[in-house]
């Protein structure tokens, strides 16, 4: 079984919800919809206080190269447009909307299905682009943006992230057995911008046998292959997937394309398919409810806007041990400071629970176990990247690799002396970031 | 449910149960093979010399922490592995007042002198042992016979050298004729409390293992290292030098190697590292004992290589950067 080389760790799992079907929940009477969902500059909202507006109608359109359209989730009026919590942590422009309950499509939007082989690249660029889709794994990167690397750079390898090695995390899961079908057309639709040279993977952990056996069965007489990875943590990260599948090794200062490999989300897929056969813009996305303390744990489909509030209404409210919500998975998602925040395009997972003791948590000195350089991905030295940036030294960080870390958590996830260590290693980058981006301003 | 309530905190919010705690208790569940071993051996005096060490290394930690106005840390379980080490390290019948001066040297003069657990150079238990070895050298080389089950304080043991005594001071005939391969492996012969049982030491030894808390880089360096080395010099001579499986059986080597030379805080970090450092301690072993001055030399050896982890540890340091700079400039 195929894995990636170096590093990785192996958390309980948690998948509590890998066996529910998906839910639609209900439109919300109100939702609140962030013009910034994705990676890039925030869109700019085209609708004012009182605008009406039909389920998919534009009401945020794409600023500059590196961003995304953003459309009504659904029929109602605008009721505000103003700064208001988003998930992330701090305030975003964000347009408030009364649902009228009707949830009418505005008009050629979610059609029929049509046949995506006549169209040129250009128009499945377009469509992509116009619907508004992003990574929907987490980073949230435009996908027409990824779609369209530079000339030069040649792509052979179309892969397709099923692992979900996040703890907790099943929406990618029962996507792909739920609408095995939609996945590997989108898949199609996205290896056929590459040519007949492109050959496509979908690489699925090996926990996830039920959809491995689904996808097998449709995927290979079109010539894509599902391999199964063996589960370990962060098999889900994009080098790391890459590496695994491939056994290439994406270099610091190098993106995907750079050896040839261009990666998607499960999600992404399946949105994908739907811009482009059915003319239907990213309004909805599968979002997996769980931990210990909500009453009942779901995978639902839900609106984008729709607030975490309302979706804990929907899953039978958290129990009274609650002391945190993440937004995400465990390892990388971000705990909220209240509820009152929308689900955007990129959240895959909200999670209730009772992480005892976070009071009296402090970080001890460290034992010098070596564990987080036995088990750090990217093969870097978390221990001294984390002393080097409580010393503050900016340009000596730089030469450890800082660069390099994709913040996957696995270094404090191991760490016996319970140091924060990537929580060091994030704040030394937004710290040099800052520096250059003076430098440079 | 009110929003008020909820706390933030930084990703990851799942962690391993891993801590200091278990990575110290865990090393203690290993020593207790050769510590029962050694109450079996040495009777009474041995539990009460255990005890006694464990208790004041705790007493000095917490005094220390108090001193110094840290968090406590004398539960978190190092300063029980010290005060266990520095039992197994000296021999029966040392009088309890000197453990007591030896728990004070681990503790104090040779771990929170330097900042307490993480930035200690040297180990605290070795550190005792070769202070108590210099200042007291008769009480310290005084070593009991084993008598099983002898749990009566009051009487004084037989005493006599060690193997590794016997070989430095009356020749390789002597100790051929006092010495089994078998007794040494099981422990029934003369020593400190935990040299002598090398089964009990090993037992304990692949626990930590397969708990994943020791690497056998290390200790497989090391004692391959002594075990080439004297049996290159049993090959050339095998009049005057012993046999290497001798050398592999007596003395505190497996306890050295396996226990003390795998401390995590002053031990190198990266693999190529630890080599080096298991080398080291090795050929610096080897040469003590043919043609030192001590009959033993694994405590030498492993403080003269503690000196080195820092060096090594900037070896790693700069190629990691080197390795940077290239990338930097090639991309």
């Amino acid at each position: 079984m195929k894995t990636f080389k170096t590093g990785g760790i192996h958390p309980p799992e948690s998948k509590f919800t890998e066996n529910l079907p998906i839910e639609n929940m209900p439109v919300p009477a109100e939702l609140a919809i962030p013009m910034n969902q994705h990676l890039g500059k925030p869109a700019k909202s085209l609708v004012k206080v009182g605008s009406e507006v039909k389920k998919g109608e534009l009401i945020g359109a794409a600023d500059g190269f590196i961003s995304a359209n953003v459309h009504a989730s659904t029929s109602g009026k605008v009721k505000g447009v103003k700064p208001l919590p988003h998930p992330s942590g701090q305030y975003a422009m964000t347009v408030l909307l009364t649902a009228d309950g009707k949830d009418e499509w505005a008009e050629g939007l979610n059609t029929e299905p049509v046949n995506w082989r006549g169209l040129s690249k250009e128009e499945v660029i377009g469509r992509v682009k116009n619907a508004g889709i992003v990574g929907m794994g987490g980073a949230g990167f435009p996908t027409n943006v990824k779609l369209s690397p530079p000339p030069d750079k040649k792509i052979d390898t179309v892969i397709l992230n099923g692992a979900e090695c996040e703890p907790f995390l099943t929406a990618d899961h029962r996507l792909m057995l739920e609408s095995s079908d939609e996945v590997i057309e989108g898949l199609e639709i996205i290896a056929s911008l590459f040519g007949e040279r492109a050959k496509a993977y979908i690489g699925v952990e090996s926990n996830k046998q039920d959809a491995i056996d689904a996808l097998s069965r449709k995927a290979s007489p079109k010539g894509i292959e599902v391999i199964s990875l063996k589960t370990k943590y962060p098999q889900g990260a994009e080098k790391q997937l890459i590496n695994a599948i491939t056994g290439r090794t994406i270099e610091e200062g190098e993106l995907p394309f750079d050896k040839g490999c261009l990666v998607q989300n499960i999600g992404t897929a399946v949105a994908v398919y739907e811009a482009v056969c059915k003319n239907k813009p990213l309004v909805d996305r599968i979002v997996t409810v769980s931990g210990l303390e909500i009453g009942k744990p779901k995978n639902i489909r839900a609106v984008i806007g729709t607030r975490f509030s309302d979706i804990s209404a929907f899953c039978g409210e958290p129990k009274t041990g609650t002391n945190q919500v993440i937004s995400g998975g465990p390892m990388m998602g971000k705990a909220l400071f209240t509820l009152d925040v929308p689900v955007t395009k990129t959240t895959s997972g909200i999670l209730f629970i009772n992480n005892s003791g976070i009071e009296n948590a402090r970080e001890r000195t460290c034992i010098r176990c070596g564990k987080c350089v036995e088990v750090c991905p990217q093969g870097l030295a978390p221990w001294l990247l984390a002393n080097v940036a409580q010393l503050r030294d900016f340009d000596e960080i730089q030469l450890l690799g800082l660069a390099n870390c994709t913040e996957c958590g696995s270094c404090t996830y191991v760490c016996p002396s319970k140091r924060e260590l990537v929580h060091w290693i994030k704040y030394a980058k937004a710290l040099v970031n800052n520096r250059q981006q003076r430098k440079s301003a | 449910m009110e929003s008020v309530n909820l706390k933030v905190s930084n990703a990851p919010f799942v962690r391993s149960k891993d801590s200091i705690e278990s990575v110290m208790y865990n090393v203690a569940l290993a020593l207790a093979p050769a510590t029962v071993m050694s109450v079996y051996l040495f009777g009474m005096k041995a539990l009460l010399l255990t005890v006694v060490s464990i208790l004041s290394c705790i007493g000095f930690e917490w005094l220390m922490d108090k001193a110094r106005k840290k968090p406590d840390s004398c539960l978190d379980g190092s300063a029980l592995v010290t005060g266990l080490l520095l039992a197994l390290n000296v021999p029966a019948n040392l009088p309890l007042w000197m453990v007591f001066i030896g728990a004070f040297i681990a503790i104090v003069a040779s771990k929170h002198v330097f900042g307490g657990l993480g930035f200690n150079v040297f180990n605290p238990a070795l550190v005792a042992r070769v202070f108590l070895l210099i200042s007291f050298p008769a009480a310290m080389t005084s070593w009991p016979v084993p008598a099983p089950f002898s749990f009566d304080v009051a009487i004084d043991m037989e005493t006599a050298a060690t193997p590794l005594g016997i070989l430095k001071t009356e020749g390789i005939e002597t100790m051929a004729a006092s010495f089994s391969l078998m007794d040494g492996f099981l422990g029934n012969m003369n020593g400190s409390l935990g040299e002598t049982s090398a089964l009990a030491l090993l037992a304990g030894a692949a626990w930590l293992w397969y708990k994943k808390y020791i690497t056998m880089h290390i200790p497989l360096t090391l004692i391959g290292s002594v075990f080439l080395f004297t049996g290159l010099f049993h090959l050339i001579d095998p009049g005057t030098y012993a046999s290497p499986m001798f050398h592999m059986l007596t003395g505190g080597l497996v306890l050295g190697a396996f226990f003390m030379a795998t401390d995590m805080v002053t031990s190198p970090l990266s693999i190529r590292g630890q080599l080096i450092f298991g080398l080291g301690c090795g050929l610096l072993t080897a040469v003590i004992r043919l043609w030192g001055g001590y009959p033993e030399g694994i405590s030498f050896a492993i403080l003269i290589m503690n000196s080195f982890v820092p060096l090594i540890d900037r070896w790693d340091l700069n190629d990691r950067k080197a390795l940077q700079q290239k990338k930097q400039t090639t991309s």
